[in-house]
């Protein structure tokens, strides 16, 4: 039992992860119909953000929740604006063209990011400083054998705070209205007088800001950050965000936990019965894959009637 | 004769010429009629680029449907291939060999393996693409890069094909066939590449091609026109697949060294951005960026500077710059040929009207409307 809540305690928090991830693709996907690729990679510019502000600063290691949270909100803040950037600069421009003109320009803007980051800074992974002293101590225990961390705790109530967060803004503020009403019509929302693009801009920023999180997050848990990280979290967490239903907001969240959860658990338990655990990331690929053939709206989408 | 007959036979003899020539040409003439090695490796190289790019642009620009997991094919039919010739054809050569002849007898086996080769990876195109081919654009592009990354992902599971540490041969016992034979010069290399061409050009002028055309265009009215737009496109997918298994198999056998490395994502987007730069729905448009893209990094190693290094962030810049100025790529969907050369010059022959292609039409008789009565 106590193996079961390990695992759970492990893929929650994973999950937890995905999901702050998969809400920037479903924000954008829903208002805009593109795949944002680069998403990933704004994911690991939040993570490198936050080790180059506190490697400048010179922001000691050390138990302080202070130091955490104004690097976690100079992280948020800086992979807004280069959400921003790659929105204005990059996606504006060929938004009139067609699909697989937006999604190719999709691809290359990751590219461009994760290769510059790899030429500049060099593939070789770095140690983000550890702002909870979780490496130092020992992990609480619950139910026997299971054991949380700090820094596993500090991931479930941040990323729990910023999705109500989010929750928040998008159903009570009148911001949040025009997101929504953006992402159900474009065209029909600009006629009502809605400024779309800089409704567009702020659910880039948005989004971003939850990746960036999500970063810093993660470096605390596992301190070793590199350029080329964001790729397959990125990838998994699109696809926690179409098992949820892309475009759906709590369906992001929902997926993301279960992504999470899976990985673990068929890690954990695939060993007795023969998968090894390199397979670890053909799991959320073949979930993917499942759900495509399933169920393709997501579990929390509803289903389009495609007019001609 | 019928002209299926034709054009099988023209491709038994096409064939039959190809393992004619490798087997009469001599060791340096097989590497390059006496080229540097390395010039000859940029040259094999490239040919196998164009064999990928025509094949993918089969069925990213003529079909419409974006597939981002091309390196996967190519990979099966890599993997099969050297498989099948270090584990299981030298007792079949050397029968063979009694019959007709050493070189004979190992271009038939190559041949044989190219195709198992081809046939492995044109499977798993039918296995990745019957699924995966109802998905609309976006999705369809996540799917087969997901695929790709499985099947990378179970290949490098695998021991008996090296594992994590790449496939060199087989290593026990030391009398078996100790390293993947060099088979594929670029006789080989190049024949197959204008095979590819030559088979996707006439794809793409039959009436099988405008039904691909059609679903790229407007999948809805297609249907609605009564193609079976998911039977066009699993044949496109599996066709393209399978040349990508060919491509797979002769870089195999060319660098007798494989490595899962080498199927990774990064190898699809190049791909991708071959068929970007010359024009998606182009084939010499794909056969441009094919060269481009093989060259380039060699380009790069001469420059001063460290610009090799910098390779991958070129090419990311490259694709983000030819979407920004000209998304249809260089040759957007016009072909370069002689039927471009020889097309009629645009002239006019006194009041004349000049028509589309250049020739002067013939007047509707203004004289036959006011004939008709009126009619109110």
């Amino acid at each position: 039992m106590d193996t079961f809540v390990q695992q759970l305690i492990n893929g929650l928090n994973i999950g937890a992860i995905y999901a702050l991830i998969a809400l920037g693709y479903t924000m954008v996907y829903g208002i805009l119909r593109l795949i944002n690729f680069a998403h990933g990679d704004v994911y690991m510019v939040g993570a490198f953000a936050g080790y180059f502000i506190a490697l400048n600063l010179g922001l000691a290691a050390g138990p302080s929740f202070l130091t955490l949270g104004a690097v976690l909100l100079a992280s948020m803040t800086i992979a807004a604006l280069v959400g921003m950037a790659i929105e204005r600069f990059a996606y504006r421009p060929v938004r009139k063209y067609s699909r697989m003109t937006t999604l190719i320009m999709a691809i290359g803007v990751s590219l461009l990011i994760e290769n510059l980051f790899v030429a500049r800074i060099g593939a070789a992974p770095r140690a983000f400083p550890d702002f909870l002293g979780s490496q130092s101590q020992l992990p609480y225990q619950l139910f026997g054998n299971a054991a949380i961390s700090k820094a596993q705790i500090v991931i479930f109530l941040v990323s729990i705070a910023l999705m109500l967060l989010l929750q928040w803004i998008v159903f009570k503020t009148k911001v949040g209205t025009a997101m929504r009403a953006v992402s159900f019509n474009l065209n029909s929302a600009k006629l009502m007088g809605i400024n779309t693009d800089a409704i567009i801009t702020l659910t880039f920023a948005i989004g971003s800001s939850l990746a960036a999180a999500a970063g810093v997050l993660t470096a605390q848990y596992n301190p070793n950050i590199d350029p080329l990280m964001g790729i397959l979290t990125g990838l998994k967490a699109f696809v926690a965000a179409v098992l949820g239903g892309i475009g759906n907001i709590p369906g992001a969240v929902l997926g993301g936990l279960l992504i999470g959860a899976a990985e673990t658990f068929v890690v954990g338990y695939g060993q007795h019965i023969g998968i090894p655990s390199t397979y670890r990331d053909a799991v959320a690929f073949a979930i993917l894959i499942l759900v495509l053939l399933l169920r393709p709206s997501g579990l929390l989408g509803s289903t389009v009637q495609e007019k001609v | 004769m019928p002209t299926y007959i034709k054009r099988i036979l023209g491709l038994v003899i096409t064939v039959g010429l190809l393992m004619g020539a490798n087997a009469f040409m001599g060791r340096e003439g097989l590497f390059g009629f006496g080229l540097p090695y390395y010039y000859a490796e940029i040259l094999s190289l490239t040919g196998i680029s164009i064999i990928l790019a025509v094949s993918l642009n089969l069925i990213t620009g003529f079909t419409g449907q974006f597939s981002i997991g091309h390196a996967g094919f190519m990979a099966v039919g890599a993997y099969s291939s050297v498989f099948l010739t270090v584990y299981y054809s030298e007792p079949f050569e050397q029968w063979v060999a009694t019959l007709i002849g050493t070189t004979l007898a190992q271009s038939l086996v190559f041949l044989g393996a190219i195709l198992f080769g081809a046939a492995a990876a044109a499977v798993a195109g039918m296995v990745v693409g019957i699924p995966s081919l109802r998905l609309r654009g976006d999705y369809l592009a996540i799917v087969t890069l997901g695929f790709a990354e499985i099947i990378r992902i179970i290949i490098l599971n695998i021991e008996q094909v090296g594992g994590a540490t790449g496939f060199r041969g087989r290593v026990l016992p030391w009398d078996g066939r100790l390293i993947i034979p060099q088979y594929a010069n670029f006789i080989w290399i190049g024949g197959f590449a204008i095979i590819t061409i030559v088979v996707v050009y006439n794809i793409v002028r039959s009436d099988v091609g405008r039904a691909l055309i059609s679903i790229r265009e407007d999948e809805l009215a297609a249907e609605a026109m009564g193609i079976n737009t998911t039977r066009y496109k699993v044949l496109a997918f599996v066709i393209s697949s399978s040349f990508a298994g060919i491509a797979g198999a002769l870089f195999g056998h060319f660098r007798q060294f494989l490595h899962t490395n080498d199927f990774q994502f990064i190898r699809s987007i190049e791909i991708i951005i071959m068929i970007v730069l010359g024009g998606m729905g182009s084939i010499t448009g794909s056969v441009l960026g094919a060269i481009v893209i093989t060259i380039l990094p060699e380009l790069l190693r001469k420059l001063p500077g460290d610009l090799y290094g910098y390779r991958l962030v070129i090419y990311s810049a490259l694709l983000i710059l030819i979407m920004l100025t000209r998304p249809q790529g260089v040759m957007g969907a016009k072909e370069f040929g002689v039927p471009w050369l020889k097309r009629p010059q645009r002239r006019t022959e006194g009041d004349k009207p000049i028509g589309e292609k250049g020739v002067p039409i013939a007047q509707e008789s203004q004289s036959s409307a006011l004939d008709q009565p009126k009619r109110n």
